[in-house]
This record gives C-alpha cells, structure tokens and sequence, in this order.
C-alpha cells in the first residue's frame, strides 16, 4: 500500500517529520518499507506557456518555441513532437538544476539559441518513462514554480501491511491509526447524501446474498466521458500507484483509495434490463477489461445483466459494459462481498486486482452508502450528469457477525504481563473504533465494522500492546521447576556422528531434498518417488529416496570446478512411498573421491579406494560400542559396482550400503574419477550398546600364526567367523593379517594369513591348549574350505 | 726413568689422539695393561735402589693415574661426540607438513543450529523433530490457517498433494508435542522447510528454528526476555539493540517480528541492513488461543507463546557470508572457511 504523504495529512498531520511518522506507524505494526520522493530533486522549474512553435530552419526534428515564462517570453529550441503553440508544460530555466544535478544553460542548437528546456515528466523524476513534454492544464497559472503548483514536496510512504489489516488499505484507515497513536482528531472528508435529481433505478437482484450481503447502486445519466480528471487527483493517483485513466475509472480508484471501497462503474446504456448478483452457470464465459476472456466456473460470483454476466464480482469488469468514450450514462456499484467466500477466487483464475486483494481481506461492511455518495459528489463535480436515487440491497443476517468481547483486567495482567491503567485500556479502544463498556471483571467491547481481525480477547489483548507500544512493555525472564530429563546412554547423538566424520576428513554437505528424477532413477529405479505437483523446476521435481544423488551432485560440482579430491557427508531424510504408507527415515551417506591423502610430501599419491571408505564406515560404527555387531557382505544396488558393494547387516537386517559408484553410473554423470559411497539408515548408527565390563587376565597370553590357501571365492569375514566359533573360548583375537593372491599360489587361490589369540582367565594355557584349538580350526577350514595349510 | 716422561707424552698424544672406544681400549692395554709399558716400568723399579724405589714408584703411579683420568675423559667426549654425531644425523625439518589425513568441517548452518540448540537446551528446551512430508492439518488448519486464507498464499507451498505439503515451517513439529504430550512445554524444532521460492535472497529448502513453551503463567514479557537473551547471546553482544513491531501470524496474538541493531554496521545503515539500521530477525508471539484448542489444551489454564527463526539468516548475519546460495552450493572453497 503506498501513500501520499500530503494526503494523509489532509486527514490528520502530526507534529512528526516523514522519518519519524513511517517509525511510529512501523512500530505500531504497519511496517514502512520504502519512503520516496514524488519527483527527482528540482527547481528552478515553472508552468510555462508556449506562445508559438516553429520548425527550426536547420533540423527536421527540433522547434523553436517562443514561450512565456509569466515573467518574459524566451526562445526555446526543443525536439518534443508535442510542442505547440498553446500548451502548458513545465519550464526549466537558465540556472534551473533538474535530477541528477543537471543545470541549465543558455545554449545553441544548430544555431539557435535556446534560454532553458521544457521537460518530460521524466526528466523531472515524476514517471519512468514519458512521450514528449507533460501536459499541464490549460488552467495552470503560467510562471508558477513547478514543485508548488503540483505540490511536489511531498513523499509517497509505502507500507507493507499484514494481511490482517485489511482496515488500513485506504488512507483512512491509516490516518485512523495515526490519530490514535498521536491523540489527534481525524478530519474526514464530505461524504454526505447527493441530491437525487432523477428517479432513475436499475432492477436489481441478489440471488447470492451470503456472498454479496450489501450491494449499492445508482445511476448517474448525462456524463462528460471527455473532461479529465481534476490534476489534484491525478496526482493522488499517481503519487499511490496507479495509472489516471479516465475521470469515471479514476474517481472509482480515489475511492478505493480513499476509504477502502472497490467500485465499479457500468455503463448504463450497455447493461440489459438490470443486475443480477449470482454464482456463474456452467458454460458461461466473460471477456474482462483486460482483454482476456475467462470461462466462468461455477464457484465464481458474478454480477450479470439479464443477458450473462458483466463482471466477476469484486475481481474485475467485463469488457463489454465498461466505460467509454461514447458513454453518457453510469451505473456506479459499490458492495460488500464476504471475504470468505471470495477468497482464493482471484487466484483461480490468475489475478489479482486492487479490488479483489481488498474484498478477500475484508471491506467495512458499513462503507458502502458512504462510497456511493461520496464518488458520487466527485463525479458531478467533474463529468457532471444527475444522479439516480441509491438503491441498496441487503441481507442482514449474512453481514459479517461482531461478537462482544470480554476483555479481562486479570487478562491483561496475565499475557501482557503489566497492568495497563483502565484510562489507557479505554482510550485505546476507544480511539480504535471500538464500543467500550466497564464491567467488574473488565470491559465488554463492540468491534467495528472495518475490523475483520478482531473477533476474541486475545485480540484486544494484541491491539492494546500495539498501540502502546510492544517496546514499552516489560521484560521478565521465565521461570520453571528444574526437572533433569533422561539422557540415554546408548543413543549416539548426531553431533558425535558428524564431529567423528569431520575428524576422518569429511565435509558436511546440505543438498536439497529434491533432486532431479533422472538421478533418482539412476540410484534407484525400483523405487516410485515422491513427486511435487508444484517443483521450482524440472530437475528438482522429486523428494529424493536417497541421500546419494545430491552427494553425487556437490561431489560432481566440486570435481568440475578444480577439487579433484572430494569426501563430503551428508545427514537428513530420504521418503520412500511403500505399501505401508510413507516413510521419511533418518539417513546419513558419505562419498568419497580422488587421492586417498591431501597431496604431501609424506605420502605417495594413490587413488582412494573401497578399502578407505570402509575403514571410515566402520570406525563410524565402532562408535556405537565395541558390542554393537556390526556385519559387512558383499551385495547389490542400483548404481553401485556390483563386485565391489557391501550390504551392512546389523542384527540380520540390511541398514545400509557401501561400494564404488558403477562405472557407468560415473560415465552417466560425467564423474572422471572412481567415487566411493555409503548410505546408511541413521537409526542403526546412533543406536548404541553399553559398554559391559569383563574380568582382565593376569596370566600371559600366546598367539599363532596361520596362512591357509583358499578359494578365492571364499569371503574372509565369513571364514573368521566361523574360525571363531570353533577355536574354544580361550580365543581372545583373530586378526586377518595378509591376504595374498599371484605367484606360488593357484590362480582361483588366495592365502589368508590369520592371527589368532589366546588367553586364559585362570591359568597359563599350555601348548596342548592352544595346540588343541589350532588343530580344531585346520581341521574346520580343511573340511569347509579345503583349505591347505601354507609354510 | 728418563724415558717414563717420553712415554707419558707420547701416551698423552695418543689418548689425545683416538677417534674411537677402539683405540683407547688398545692404548689402555699397551700402555697400562698387564703386559703395558708402565706395567713393565713399575717391573722395572725393583732393579732401583732401595731409597730411589719409592719416589720412582710414586712418579710411575702418577704419571699412570693420570693418563687414566685422560683415557675415561677421552671416553666420555668421545661418547658425548659420538651422541651428538647421531642426533645431528637425525635432524629432520620439523616444518614439514605432517602426515595424514586432513580435517573435514561441519557446515555453516548445522554450527548454527548446534549453538542455537545448546543455548535453549541449557534453560531446559528440549529438541524435537519431525516429518518434513507432511499433513495440510498439521502445517496449516491446526496453525489456524484454513483453506482459502490469504496467510496460505503467504506461504508459498510445495504440493505433493491436494492435502500432503512439504512443511513450510517447523510449527507442525509443535502442533504433534502438543497433541501427545501436556503442558508445561519448553521444546524447540529445528528442521528444514521448504517455500516455492527461488532468486537472490530465497532458496526453495532452507531450515528454521522454531521454539514453544507453553506453562501456566507465562507472558509477553517472558517472551521478550527469553528472545533478547537469545539474541545477544548468539551474537556475543550484550549491548545490542533489540525491537519488537506488531505484526501478524495466524497461530499467534499478539504477534511480533524482531529487529535487532544491524551487527553489520552497528545501526549507522549499510548494505546489509538496507540502510535502515535493523535486520529483521524473527517473529514470535503469544500461541492463538484456537491453536491450543486444536490441540486439547485449556487456553484460560495455560498461555504460551512461540517463535520462529531462520537459521541461514543468522549464519549469513554472524558469519559474514553474503550469498543464501553459497549455502546449498557445497563448494569445497566455502565449507572450508567453516
């Protein structure tokens, strides 16, 4: 909402400089955004007269204007194809400074001298753009300075209202708030009845009264179409941000301005036997004054003739009844439509006007005679005619409901957390229109008719804040019983997951969590995802069913722009719709790319491997206690390389997986390099175990060494843990300390070189014990895996 | 004897002359060893006379535990040069880049959140999550924000469909603590959300803070001072200027938006603040009492307020960072800086 800071102090002016007031109104909850000024900085500038306008004797394109300054006539060469003889325009004078600091000289122009230049509203800072000179009126009082005569030191404050003070989209409204905060009465202008001159009406009927409960009308015949608007309201308009159009239109936008009315003006001539307020029928369509037709649904309110509908209502008018340059007679409509029922209907159809913006939010229900009348008065002053009697249509019991409201001391006392003097209480809603009457526990209060966001106490309690002031009420600190809340102590917390990773040389990384579905489909093709009906573009158009996507993305744009050493983690959710319904499950995923070291002078360079990732996955795991049982086997995933992709299986449940990208996955994202990367389900990784103490042993422990050759095939996790099964309970480690394949050994052959510990509670184990246990395992792995011992 | 100060001298040279332990062990044996030359002179002394033996003994003794004394000092500056031979042979350039991995880093906004989290954890705020997919219920009407009302236009949302959004604040979070737990309430939400708005200074997915505490006596007044002590806390500035302005949510009344001094320019106007001098910084207020009634909970017994903030926000304000996209590019060059 902008407004002209020279209107509003028509209807009250503070003692209070521009800055000052936008701070108050700020302050009281109508937040200024922007303060300008109506026009560049000028002057020197005046209403000048043009005496005559010749072509100049050397240049297709210039005039030599003969102008009279009211002080002087003077030469003027100017290249404006309007310049003639007879028009007013502004005039800036030998020493005139113009915006931008641009002063004028006397010059020459192929020739010719030239005492000063006539402007453009453009280059007077009044518009953005311009054709030719402004036209000023014929009437304007030539040699008067410019900025007095158009009242240019004024400023136009733009607020940014909340879309619950639908009362303050009008200069009223404001000026309303402005008395109240500064205890100044409000001068409101004359909106008195105008004396009917005919007895002309128009049938009129509301077929859908709980949507449209008032609609007012009155004809006005024998209008001047062809005489402007005043320039007084031009400029109001102007100055608010709309476009003067013609005296009729421009009247209907002053009031909407000026009292927060729509209206509409038909004309009369044009409409067929009389209005009918009525939802759309089925089929019917509406060419509208901005040229586009729409059809009409049948949820739309419409005003129509007796022929179809001239006008959705409260939105915008029809093309075909609009007010034109042939138009003698007015048919002038101003009506309150129930805010809920119209809201969202602008939107249906891709608009949103002035009007409708106002009647969604809530139009004073009271207004509508007042409007009428008051157009009304303007409009015989500019275009003439004579005004039909108003003719209004109301259905009282679809009028917006104003409840009373109890406003309790104790209340106030309570959620404020003051007590506001009841003087105070009562000159604040009081001053905000509302009824007000003591009562022992407080106040019963009567809401006004323009007040739409004020229907129950905690509202009162907002507004008595606000206008005293959120900045003078008191600051208290909360209090409450200290209550220690269990803290498991198995449950990792995320933070320790992430400090972790970072410490083993990842970066955290925040993607979108929607992705593009061509990468979902590469990762996971199986599943169905999740898709916005409305995605900000095409490549983040579903909800993501795995974290590795966007990691491939910011691994991908690092890659591309000179990082070729990249490992980033990421943490949050992934949705994957199931027959179960939606889940949204807690996931963390790392990748992994480039050297497996920073480049240094201390390490040779080597390409990360499956091997490096791993080792970090399973010192992530190893967080959860040393008990937590963690298992890795070889698996399978979309998008993953099928011989080097682990599942990780925790208590027989697959929680997530580990691999290289596939290679042609990488291909697919134009990856240069292998990418390594795990995604895993967060819930398994921060579920702990505690920590259980067993007895330490003071006797020695012995250790034996066995390198076995086996089957390439035969997975090493899986042989050790069936070598622990056996080897007896003195077994304390088992460690995998070489795994050899190539020369010595059958090329479908590796050799595991396996350490195994022993140790006792009680006693030294002698060698037929561990000898024993030996014999047990080469035994196992002879049968299972016709394994031959190696020397 | 005349020879035993020839031999003490050239006995001397040698000693003086040995490089190692090696050849003073063989100058020991040669010149003081059982079958040594000065062995072989105190032999001697028994062809001297009586009277001449004693002092000629004395001298020979002499002369012997002196060159013992060189023999064990030779040793040691041997040993000692020897210790210093090796530790200078061991010297490396300790500033050489040491070995290893090198450190990753958390991101901007997830530092940001930790702080936050810890900051109302330690006044006993609890940290719940929620579903980022959710309900129109839980985002909307349970927030007093029916269908049709401009507020949801406000909001800018993502459909998954006719009644499934993604979360366009963290508020449903509160809706679900309120609905399965009684008050009193203190718990914060931090999350991502989501708005279908994408330019200069709006992402589509960024992440909020939001805080309820709903008791049986809390206040406006309580609600300012826990938000000022946030602020000036987070941003380590006990003197910074803080503001509230009405303003309007519909799960709130009073609503207020927060201003703080801009930590830019300290309030003289810049760039940052738009040359206003305040940053606009949260919003809050008193939770609506209809809110409470969608949730079961007697508002005449209890009051509450809420309050919601963006993380990216406060990231950029504190961090300096100037560009809300940096944050999702993920380049290596600016989560370095973190």
């Amino acid at each position: 909402m902008k407004i002209s800071e020279q209107w509003l102090r028509e209807w009250v002016s503070p003692a209070l400089t521009t800055e000052e007031l936008a701070h108050q109104i700020t302050m009281a909850g109508l937040e200024v955004d922007a303060i300008e000024q109506v026009a560049g900085a000028f002057s020197g500038v005046v209403v000048a007269r043009v005496v005559s306008a010749e072509p100049h004797p050397d240049a297709d394109k210039l005039r030599v204007c003969q102008v009279d300054t009211g002080e002087e006539t003077v030469q003027i060469v100017c290249g404006a194809p309007n310049a003639r003889a007879g028009l007013k325009a502004p005039l800036a004078r030998v020493g005139a400074v113009l915006p931008g600091d641009f002063r004028i000289k006397q010059a020459k122009l192929r020739g010719l001298a030239s005492q000063g230049m006539l402007c453009a509203e453009q280059e007077l800072g009044l518009s953005d753009a311009s054709e030719g000179l402004m036209e000023l009126p014929a009437d304007a009082p030539t040699g008067a300075d410019l900025r007095d005569y158009l009242g240019l030191d004024d400023r136009v404050i733009e607020i940014g209202l909340t879309p619950n003070r639908a009362d303050c989209l009008s200069v009223a409204g404001i000026a309303r708030e402005v008395g109240l905060l500064n205890s100044l009465p409000v001068t409101a202008p004359q909106c008195e009845q105008v004396q009917n001159a005919l007895q002309d009406t128009l049938p009129i009927e509301v077929q859908a009264p709980e949507r449209c409960p008032r609609y007012v009308g009155r004809i006005i015949r024998g209008v001047d179409v062809s005489r402007p608007s005043p320039l007084w309201l031009q400029e109001k308009l102007r100055r608010c941000g709309l476009r003067p159009i013609d005296a009729v239109v421009d009247v209907t936008n002053y009031i909407l301005l000026e009292l927060g009315q729509p209206m509409h003006a038909f004309d009369a001539d044009r409409l067929r036997g009389g209005i009918i307020v009525r939802t759309a029928q089925a089929g019917e369509s509406l060419a509208l004054l901005d040229g586009q037709t729409v059809e009409l649904d049948t949820d739309t309110l419409v005003i129509a003739d007796h022929s179809g509908p001239v006008a959705m209502a409260g939105i915008m008018g029809g093309q075909a009844t609009a007010v034109g340059d042939t138009t003698t007679d007015l048919f002038l409509e101003s009506a309150f439509f129930t805010p809920q029922l119209l809201a969202g209907r602008a939107r249906a159809y891709g608009l949103h006007t002035d009007s409708s913006h106002r009647f969604e939010r809530g139009v004073d229900f009271a207004l509508q005679v007042k409007a009428i009348e008051r157009a009304s008065r303007l409009l015989l002053e500019i275009v003439g005619g004579e005004p039909g009697p108003v003719q209004e249509m109301v259905a009282a019991k679809h009028l917006p409901e104003r409840p009373e409201i109890v406003l309790r001391a104790a209340r106030i006392r309570k959620l404020l957390g003051f007590e506001l003097a009841a003087e105070e209480v009562e000159r604040i809603l009081a001053g905000l229109g509302l009824g007000v009457v003591a009562t022992d526990e407080g106040w019963q209060c009567s809401v006004p008719s323009w007040r739409f966001d004020i229907a129950i106490e905690a509202d009162l309690l907002e507004e008595l804040a606000r206008v005293y002031g959120y900045n003078r009420l008191p600051v208290s600190h909360i209090r409450a019983n200290l209550v220690m809340r269990s803290q498991p102590e198995a449950i990792l917390s995320k933070r320790d997951l992430r400090r972790h990773l970072a410490a083993r040389g990842y970066r955290e990384a925040i993607t979108y969590s929607f992705v593009d579905p061509r990468l979902q489909r590469l990762f996971d093709p199986q599943l169905e995802p999740i898709a916005l009906s409305n995605p900000i573009s095409a490549d983040m158009a579903v909800m993501r069913t795995s974290l590795l996507p966007g990691l491939a993305g910011a691994v991908l744009r690092n890659t591309n722009r000179q990082q070729p050493r990249v490992r980033l983690f990421e943490s949050g959710l992934r949705f994957v719709a199931g027959p179960s319904g939606l889940q949204q499950i807690p996931t963390l995923a790392m990748a992994a790319t480039g050297e497996r070291y920073p480049e240094s002078w201390a390490v040779p360079a080597q390409p990360v491997d499956f091997f490096d990732i791993k080792g970090d996955v399973e010192s992530l795991l190893a967080l959860a206690g040393a008990r937590s049982g963690f298992t890795f086997e070889a698996g399978e995933r979309p998008a993953l390389h099928p011989g080097q992709t682990a599942r990780i299986i925790r208590e027989g449940q697959c929680v997530g997986y580990l691999g290289a990208l596939h290679p042609s996955a990488c291909a697919d994202l134009d990856l240069g390099a292998p990418l390594y990367v795990c995604e895993i389900d967060l819930e398994a990784v921060v579920q702990g175990v505690l920590p259980a103490f067993s007895e330490l042993s003071r006797f020695p422990e012995v250790r034996r060494d066995l390198a076995v050759v086996v089957d390439q095939s035969v997975p090493a996790a899986e042989l050790m843990a069936n070598v622990r099964a056996i080897a007896g309970a003195y077994l304390t480690d088992l460690r995998l300390f070489d795994v050899y394949e190539g020369k010595g050994i059958d090329p479908k052959r590796k050799s595991l070189a396996l350490g195994l510990t022993f140790r006792d509670q009680s006693r030294t184990l002698g060698d037929e014990d561990v000898n024993k246990a030996i014999g047990q395992v080469i035994d196992l792995l002879e049968k299972k895996y016709k394994a031959e011992l190696r020397n | 004897m005349e020879n035993l100060e020839q031999l003490a001298t050239q006995a001397k040279a040698a000693i003086a002359a040995a490089e190692d332990g090696v050849s003073l062990e063989r100058l020991r044996v040669e010149y003081l060893g059982k079958k040594g030359q000065f062995t072989a002179l105190l032999k001697g002394l028994g062809k001297l006379s009586a009277q001449e033996r004693p002092a000629a003994g004395a001298r020979i003794n002499a002369v012997k535990r002196e060159l013992q004394e060189l023999l064990a000092a030779r040793k040691a500056a041997l040993e000692v040069a020897a210790v210093e031979a090796q530790l200078a042979a061991q010297t490396i350039d300790v500033t050489l880049p040491g070995r290893g991995q090198c450190t990753g880093g958390i991101h901007p906004v997830t530092q940001t959140l930790e702080r936050m989290e810890d900051f109302f954890s330690s006044i006993g705020f609890e940290v719940v999550e929620g579903p980022e997919i959710e309900d129109d219920y839980h985002n909307f009407s349970a927030l007093n924000i029916p269908e049709h009302h401009p507020a949801r236009a406000m909001h800018d949302t993502f459909y998954v469909d006719a009644h499934t959004v993604l979360r366009t604040h963290t508020s449903p979070v509160q809706v679900r603590v309120m609905e399965s737990q009684a008050p009193p309430l203190r718990i914060i939400c931090p999350g991502r959300v989501y708005r279908c708005d994408s330019d200069l200074t709006h992402t589509p997915m960024f992440h909020q803070v939001e805080g309820l505490l709903v008791d049986e006596n809390s206040s406006f007044a309580d609600l300012k001072g826990l938000i000022e002590d946030f602020l000036r806390v987070f941003f380590e500035r006990d003197d910074l200027a803080v503001r509230f302005r009405p303003s309007y949510f519909p799960f709130t009344e009073p609503s207020a938006e927060v201003d703080i001094q801009c930590v830019n320019c300290a309030g003289e106007g810049c760039r940052v603040c738009g040359s206003t001098g305040w940053i606009e910084i949260l919003g809050c207020g008193m939770v609506h009492p209809q809110v409470f009634e969608f949730s079961h909970i007697d508002p005449e017994r209890y009051s509450g307020f809420a309050f919601g903030m963006g993380v990216e926000r406060l990231a950029m304000l504190r961090y300096g960072v100037n560009d809300l996209r940096l944050f999702f590019d993920n380049d290596l060059p600016f989560l370095q800086q973190f």
